[in-house]
């Protein structure tokens, strides 16, 4: 379970030239409030990124931005040199963006199965079909497959109100690995985790596909700076520092600031 | 690409279907079948005929209703439309509207013009949520009322159309009480099995998921807003079948087919049934029709005013939604949840 770091430019020599994520710019206004600021960030392809900050520091704004759930005031984005700062979220998540949830946004009156299969589904053709899947369909099979990497086998067909809490985070990491994603935005993947549950969050974290490229919002910085080649901090909606982990774990200002001073 | 199986997979597939149907559906379905050979005439045409005609219209609004999460009460203007529709473009007894075309051009025509009203209606109803979709749809329900009512170049007013019969195929006289009954069932068996199938197909499934939550469905690259549209284009389908075959069995249409109270009564059909399954619609249906025709019989043989039987109607409902809002389905899946449950430890037994 080494950090990725050591094989990030082979990751990278095998997705193209293009950034995964190039923001300009970015910021966000609420009213008066101005909940992310003038934000600049660089991804490249097959990166993994940790994005840390206190409560309210704008993080899962940053998300909501990058996604399309809410368009930015101003600025852009660009993804694998693409803008996509015009386009509504299924057109980015056609492109291979997925994202997690913080609070889970699951369909909560269908099974495991089912709420994997819509995944699978929503980023191919067929979405309309009036034909039910058959037994050896493709997307079938791929959701099958997406159900045992998260462990999930033996609650395949239980309704998705029934699981337990640290279940539906499994759930939501398969629904974000559907459909050959080449980016994915994490949002407090571990929060509410044990941990073994956080263990096996980082075996599946580190596990991914070495293209698959990833922002990670955590706020248990074991998580976090495991599983990340670089982190950038955030506060009041603005990026204050950015580096590799062992930087901003021993930087003076993001200790007094962040880890409190004394977190190792 | 067709996938092609052989024959051998064909019939152990076609075995594994058939063991698979529930034994309640086999009583049903040899229930439905046999119930002639003892029923009277006007058990067959105005009882199980009229049951058939609202639990079809019911389940569009419980397809929409029940995996849409959107209470459309526009479904009975639309059956209307499609009936509308039969008697504008087929026969009638007002010849100088009535355009006498073949049945076979008629009918898919009519079925076609209603979902295209259905899909605007749609279009513009998706907009919103919860009591504002009711009120949009109520809307367009009590204007497409006024319309038929004032309009009398197209919808002949106040008026509207009568003789609007069944087309004679293969000889038979489709309004006979036997054929109609199994007209009707077969277009009620017809449906609930094409929204069962559905509810499991891609369309069906990601349906479910915009009612739990169309925020992620976005996320997860599905157009919400087409989907929901589509769902009403689909149901329009159910409700305009309903549609065509009320015409036929009071072999007349009028504005009173489509007025405000008859949209209630859609509702009112499918919230006691139950919305969660779609045979809810027909076990709404059923009770409704039964409440309709004896509930003045009862009242009289009780020493009280007949004409109070919508009181009576009021009260099921109410005494209904009270004790279980997903109707009697859902009274019935309480019933077997509190069986399962141990008196002791609140477990499952």
């Amino acid at each position: 379970m080494s950090v990725s770091a050591t094989n990030i430019s082979d990751r990278m020599a095998a997705t193209g030239t293009a950034n995964a994520l190039e923001l300009r710019g970015v910021s966000k206004m609420f009213g008066a409030l101005e909940a992310l600021g003038d934000i600049d960030m660089t991804v490249k392809p097959g990166e993994r990124r940790a994005v840390l900050g206190s409560n309210g520091a704008g993080k899962t704004t940053l998300f909501n931005c990058i996604t399309g759930d809410f368009p930015p005031t101003t600025g852009s984005i660009r993804f694998f040199g693409e803008d996509v700062t015009g386009f509504p979220a299924q057109e980015r998540i056609r492109r291979g963006l997925r994202r997690t949830y913080q609070i889970s946004l699951l369909f909560t009156g269908l099974s495991v199965i089912d709420n994997i299969y819509l995944a699978c589904r929503g980023v191919s053709r067929g979405r309309f079909s009036l034909l039910r899947p058959r037994r050896n369909d493709a997307l079938m099979q791929s959701a099958e497959d997406l159900v045992r990497v998260v462990h999930l086998d033996d609650v395949r067909d239980t309704m998705v109100s029934d699981l337990s809490y640290g279940q539906q985070r499994q759930l939501e990491i398969a629904m974000a690995l559907s459909g050959a994603p080449r980016f994915i935005l994490f949002d407090e993947p571990a929060a509410g985790l044990s941990p073994t549950e956080r263990r096996e969050l980082v075996d599946i974290l580190t596990g991914l596909p070495g293209h698959v490229g990833f922002i990670i919002i955590e706020h248990d910085m074991d998580v976090a700076l495991r599983v990340s080649d670089r982190v950038t901090m955030m506060h009041n909606g603005r990026i204050f520092k950015e580096g590799k982990p062992a930087e901003i774990e021993e930087d003076p200002e993001v200790q007094a600031l962040y880890l409190g001073g004394g977190h190792g | 690409m067709v996938a092609i199986d052989s024959p051998r997979t064909t019939t152990t597939d076609m075995r594994r279907r058939i063991a698979s149907v529930p034994p309640v559906y086999w009583v049903l379905g040899i229930l439905l079948l046999i119930i002639p050979a003892f029923a009277s005439d006007f058990v067959m045409f105005q009882i199980m005929g009229w049951t058939f005609i609202l639990g079809l219209i019911a389940l569009s609004l419980m397809f929409l209703g029940g995996y849409g999460g959107m209470v459309s009460l526009a479904q009975m203007a639309f059956a209307g439309f499609a009936g509308y529709m039969v008697a504008i473009f087929g026969d009638s007894a007002i010849s100088g509207i009535s355009q006498g075309w073949p049945w076979w051009i008629v009918i898919p025509l009519a079925l076609f013009l209603t979902v295209i009203f259905a899909t605007a209606v749609g279009w513009l109803a998706v907009r919103t949520e919860g009591i504002y979709t009711i009120m949009i749809t109520l809307a367009i329900a009590a204007a497409f009322f006024y319309f038929t009512r004032q309009n009398y170049e197209l919808f002949n007013g106040f008026q509207g159309f009568n003789s609007v019969l069944p087309p004679e195929l293969f000889g038979i006289d489709w309004r006979g009480p036997e054929a109609f009954y199994y007209l009707t069932m077969f277009w009620a068996v017809t449906g609930f099995g094409a929204v069962l199938y559905v509810s499991r197909a891609p369309f069906g499934l990601a349906l479910q998921g915009v009612r739990d939550n169309p925020r992620r469905m976005a996320a997860l690259g599905y157009n919400v807003t087409a989907h929901r549209v589509a769902a009403y284009a689909f149901a329009a389908v159910i409700a305009g079948i309903g549609g065509i075959l009320l015409t036929w069995q009071s072999a007349q249409i009028s504005p009173g087919t489509v007025g405000i109270q008859s949209a209630i009564d859609i509702l009112v059909i499918a919230v006691i049934g139950g919305l969660r399954h779609p045979i809810g619609a027909f076990i709404g249906a059923f009770i409704f029709v039964l409440l309709k025709t004896f509930a003045v019989d009862v009242l009289i043989a009780l020493g009280l005013g007949g004409e109070r039987f919508q009181l009576l109607i009021g009260m099921g409902f109410l005494i209904i939604v009270f004790f279980s809002p997903d109707g009697l389905l859902g009274l019935w899946e309480k019933l077997k949840a509190s069986r399962r449950r141990d008196p002791l430890t609140g477990g499952q037994r």
